[in-house]
C-alpha cells in the first residue's frame, strides 16, 4: 500500500478572470495522482483558511499580474503555517520572479512545462505516486 | 500529514477548537491503517453532543455546492455553526482528483462558524469516501453541531448516503421528468426532502408532479416537502432550511432517528470490515499461498469453490 495522496491547494488572486492555467495545471496534477483543491478567486484570508482547514501539503497561487495581492496571501500562509511550501505561476514579470523566490516561493511563468511542474509537486512534497 | 503530534494531544487540540488540529485529524482519517482506528477509539469515547448530519445528493450539475453555500449562510444567519464535508470522485486510473467544491463557497469560506473540508472518494462506491464516517465523528467530537454531507453527483443507485446521515435531500433540476422516472427505485427513496434547483428555469411545475408522483405510494409520502430554489440568488433558501430544521426535529421526535442511527451503525460496522477483508484478501492473493492456489485451480487440481474456501480460511487463520 502506499501512502496517501498529498493535497495541493490551488488558488488565484488578483482580478484577472483566467482560469485556463490553473485548470490545465490542476488536471496534469490530479493525474500524476495528486488531489487538487480549486478554490478559485480568493482573498489572502480565504486562501489561508482553506490551506488550514483543507490541511493541504503545497499551495499553488496562479497570480494574474497582481504581484501585491499574491505577496499579501503568501505572508498570510506563512504567518499560518510557516512549513507550508508555495509555488506560483501565472504573469510573473521577472522582478516579481526574484522577489518571490527570494521568499522560498518557486515560480513557473509562462512557457513552464507541465512535467516541470508535476516534478516541482512531488519534489516539494517530497511524495511519488506509483 | 506533517506533524509528529501524538494523536490524543492533537484530538485535544481539535476538542478545544483549534481548526488546525481538526483539519489534521481529518487527514488521519482519510489516510486510514492504524491511526485512524486509534482515533476512531477516541471519538468513540469522547462525550460530545450528537450533531445532526444531513446528506445532500443529487446528479452531477444539479447544484449541489452552489445550495449547501447558500444552506451556510442561512444557518450562520441563524446562528448555527455548520461543517461541510464535500465529496469529489478520485480517479480510479491515477488516484487522483480535483475537488471543486469550494469554488462556490466563497462568502462561506472565512466564516470563523463554518469549517469546510474537500474529500475525495478514493476508490469508494456509493457517492461518498469510506473516511467519510470517521469523518463526521470526527467533526461531531470537535463540536461541530450541524454537519452537510455534500456527495459526489451520482446517478441512480449509489444512494449510501441514506445510511450516513440522518436526512437527506435530493437535489433535483426541472425537466428531470425522465430522470425521475429512471430514479424511482434509488434516489427517490431515500429523499427526506426534495429541492427543485434552478427553478427559474421552465418545468417546474411538471417536475413537482413527477416528484410527488413518484413519492406518492411511499409510506408517509405525503409528508415529503418538495421546495423550489434558485441558489445563485439564495431563493427558497430559507425555506429549505427551515424544513431541514422540522423534519429533523420530527424524525427525532417520532424515534425514526433513532432507529437510523442503530441502522447506520450496522452499516457502518459491516462497510468498515468489508474494507479490512478487502485488504487482507489482496494480501493473501497476492502472498505464495495465494499463486499456488491459482496454479492448482489452472491445472485443474481444484475448482473456484474449493478455492474460495481455502483462501478464505487463510484470511481469517492470519
Amino acid at each position: 500500500m502506499t501512502t496517501a495522496p498529498k493535497r495541493i491547494l490551488m488558488a488565484k488572486t488578483g482580478l484577472d478572470g483566467h482560469w485556463r492555467g490553473p485548470t490545465i495545471v490542476a488536471r496534469a496534477l490530479r493525474d500524476a495522482g495528486f488531489e487538487v483543491i480549486m478554490v478559485g478567486m480568493v482573498t489572502a484570508d480565504e486562501v489561508v483558511r482553506a490551506a488550514i482547514d483543507e490541511d493541504v501539503d503545497l499551495v499553488g497561487l496562479n497570480i494574474g499580474g497582481h504581484v501585491d495581492v499574491a505577496e499579501r496571501a503568501i505572508a498570510a500562509i506563512r504567518e499560518a503555517r510557516p512549513e507550508l511550501p508555495i509555488f506560483c505561476g501565472g504573469v510573473v514579470p521577472p522582478w516579481a520572479k526574484k522577489r518571490l523566490e527570494e521568499k522560498g516561493v518557486e515560480v513557473y511563468p509562462p512557457g513552464s512545462q507541465l512535467p516541470e511542474i508535476v516534478d516541482a509537486a512531488r519534489r516539494l512534497t517530497r511524495w511519488q505516486a506509483d | 500529514m506533517s506533524s509528529a503530534a501524538p494523536l490524543q494531544e492533537l484530538f485535544d487540540r481539535g476538542r478545544r477548537g483549534e481548526r488546525g488540529a481538526l483539519a489534521r485529524l481529518l487527514s488521519v482519517a482519510e489516510a486510514g491503517g492504524a491511526q485512524a482506528a486509534q482515533l476512531d477509539a477516541l471519538c468513540a469515547a469522547a462525550a460530545a453532543p450528537r450533531a445532526r448530519s444531513i446528506g445532500i445528493t443529487g446528479a452531477p450539475g444539479a447544484g449541489k455546492s452552489t445550495l449547501t453555500a447558500a444552506l451556510l449562510g442561512v444557518a450562520r444567519n441563524a446562528d448555527q455553526r455548520a461543517a461541510v464535508l464535500a465529496i469529489d470522485p478520485s480517479s480510479p486510473l491515477t488516484g487522483g482528483a480535483i475537488l471543486g467544491d469550494r469554488v462556490r463557497m466563497h462568502q462561506a469560506a472565512v466564516d470563523e462558524g463554518v469549517f469546510i473540508r474537500s474529500m475525495a472518494s478514493r476508490g469508494q462506491q456509493g457517492g461518498l469516501a469510506q473516511a467519510a464516517s470517521l469523518g463526521v465523528r470526527v467533526l461531531e467530537a470537535c463540536g461541530w453541531p450541524w454537519i452537510l454531507l455534500e456527495t459526489v453527483g451520482i446517478g441512480q443507485v449509489e444512494v449510501e448516503i441514506s445510511g450516513r446521515a440522518d436526512l437527506v435531500v435530493v437535489v433535483l433540476n426541472p425537466g428531470w421528468g425522465d430522470e425521475i422516472q429512471a430514479n424511482k427505485a434509488g434516489l427517490m427513496e431515500v429523499a427526506d426532502i426534495f429541492v427543485i434547483n434552478k427553478a427559474d428555469r421552465e418545468g417546474v411545475a411538471q417536475t413537482r408532479r413527477d416528484i410527488e408522483g413518484a413519492i406518492a405510494a411511499r409510506p408517509g409520502g405525503q409528508q415529503i416537502p418538495v421546495i423550489e430554489t434558485i441558489a445563485t440568488r439564495g431563493e427558497g433558501v430559507p425555506e429549505l432550511w427551515q424544513a431541514i430544521v422540522e423534519r429533523h426535529a420530527a424524525l427525532d421526535a417520532s424515534g425514526e432517528l433513532a432507529v437510523r442511527r442503530r441502522a447506520r451503525i450496522a452499516a457502518e460496522l459491516e462497510s468498515a470490515a468489508l474494507s479490512a477483508l478487502r485488504g487482507r484478501l489482496a494480501a493473501a492473493m497476492a502472498a505464495e499461498e495465494g499463486v499456488r492456489l491459482r496454479e492448482r485451480i489452472a491445472s485443474g487440481d481444484c475448482g473456484i469453490h474449493e478455492g474460495v474456501a481455502t483462501l478464505l480460511g487463510n484470511i481469517v487463520r492470519d
